[in-house]
Parts: C-alpha cells; structure tokens; sequence
C-alpha cells in the first residue's frame, strides 16, 4: 500500500464535501458534475442557468491551476490508455452518466449525504463495474 | 451572486480533487484494483476521499434540507425521484466500466484539463459527446 496517501485524501474529500453542501446551502442546487455539464447540453429544459453550469466548470478548472501555479504542491494525471480506450472510455463515462443521472458526484458525495436509496445503487452499480473492469484489463488480459 | 457562488464551488471542488490525487487515474485505478489487496497492492485513498467528503457534506445537507430556500435564494432543488429503475443501474454499469477503463470521472476529467494533456482532451470530448447523444436521443435518466 505504498501509494496510500489517506490524509490528503482526507482532505482533498473534506473541501469536496465542502463545496458540495455550500452548492446546496446557497445555490440550492446539487452539485453533480455530469447533470451539471449535461444541462449546458440541452439548454431550456430547466434547472440552474447556462452562466451558472460554466461558472462551476471553470471552478473546476481552476482550482488545480491555484493550487499547480500558487503553491508547491504537485499533482499528476496519467492517462495510460491507448487512444481508442480513451474514446471508448469517454463515451461510456458520457452515455452512462446521462442515462444512470449521475456520477461519483452527484450520486456518490451528494446521493450518499441525504441517505438516498436510488443514489446508493447507482453508487454501487458504477463501483461494482469499475472493480470487474479493472479485473478484466489488469488481471486477466493485461496481467502485467 | 449565484453565478458566483457556482464559481466558488467549483473551485473549492476542483482544489479538492487536485489535493485528493483523484484528479489522477491512477489513482483511482489503483483503488478500482481490490484485487490487489492480497499482494498489498491496493491503494484504498478513493474511499477516505469519500469518507471525508461525506464527514462534510452530511452535517450540511442535514441542515440545508430543513431550509424552504436557498440562502441565494429559489428553491431548494433536491431530487424528488426515489425510483430504482433498470436505467439507473445500466446507466451505473456503463459508467462504471468507462471509468475502470480509463480512471476518470466527469469531475476529475474536467479538472484535470488544467494540465492540457491532449488524451484528456480526447477523454472530455468523448463524455460530451456520450451525453449529448444519450440526451438527443432522449434516453436519459
């Protein structure tokens, strides 16, 4: 378990807790990331306003860049996939999200906090199929 | 203001994510991978991550739930929609498989756009275009 970091991660969940409860408390708003960008998709169908979804992702955006460019702490993301894995990988995060309403966000931080049932399968739903996939390309046709 | 606030968050969210390490898939790989727990392999940051996130957010959503409108003012948007349906559990299943494939997720792919790696450009563009077309074809959720 040497790449176990659990107090940044405490942390880091601790201001995505943060940022989730604050979204409710003053916007009234769930902050899930996928109905988030998904609205500014098909615009008119209600829900937050188009300035307040892209307000949210340049948040998003830029927090990293605060933290990458003001401070020293470093961070990485390393995509590792081949080029068509990624697409295919995109698509089904996109599709998935969009049919299933909602991700790890808006199901799993904020689904989970108001003890939703509906949220709970999903979350357990994305996680189970998360674990076999990673099965699959680690153990059984990447074993590496 | 509410524009504002949405900016705050979103920050605040995108700072956690970078802090977390969950704005790295292989991070999140890492934990995906329970199968590696016999040979030490297993990297359970993701569940303190949640752990933490939920620690917050509960006190929060407790209070904020109690309230008849946003501080900001309007309605307290909470879902109403309490059904477990076929969709929700495919539409969790192919998310989840897109996500073990690649390591991210909406938020942390966004994110992650601030370092201007052409492959999460490439796994950004794909989400797009996965929700629109679902959205298109009116099949969402």
């Amino acid at each position: 378990m040497e790449n176990f970091t659990p107090i940044s991660a405490l942390v880091g969940g601790g201001l995505i807790g943060l940022a989730s409860g604050l979204y409710l408390l003053l916007n009234g708003r769930i902050a899930g990331i996928s109905g988030i960008v998904g609205g500014l998709l098909s615009p008119g169908k209600g829900g937050a306003g188009p300035l307040e979804r892209v307000a949210f992702i340049a948040g998003l955006i830029i927090g990293p860049l605060i933290l990458m460019m003001g401070t020293s702490f470093e961070a990485q993301s390393i995509v590792t996939s081949p080029t068509p894995v990624i697409i295919a990988g995109g698509l089904l995060v996109g599709v998935g999200t969009t049919v299933g309403s909602g991700c790890t966000s808006g199901h799993g931080i904020c689904g989970l906090s108001r003890f939703s049932l509906r949220s709970l399968v999903a979350t357990l739903s994305f996680m189970g199929a998360g674990f076999l996939t990673v099965l699959v390309t680690r153990h059984l046709i990447g074993a590496a | 203001m509410r524009n504002l606030v949405s900016l705050i968050c979103g920050t605040l969210f995108g700072a956690g994510l970078y802090i977390s390490g969950m704005i790295d898939p292989q991070k999140v790989l890492g934990f995906l991978d329970i199968w590696a727990i016999a040979d030490g392999g297993w990297d359970p940051s993701l569940a303190f991550v949640m752990g933490g996130g939920l620690v917050v957010a509960i006190p929060i959503f407790w209070f904020a739930k109690g309230r008849s409108e946003a501080v900001c003012g309007g309605d307290m948007n909470l879902p109403a929609n309490r059904a477990i349906t076929k969709k929700l559990v495919i539409g969790g299943l192919l998310f989840g498989t897109g996500w073990g494939l690649v390591g991210y997720c909406p938020g942390p792919a966004l994110s992650a756009l601030a370092f201007g790696q052409l492959d999460t450009i490439i796994f950004v563009v794909a989400m797009l275009a996965g929700m629109a077309g679902t959205r298109m074809m009116r099949l969402n959720g």
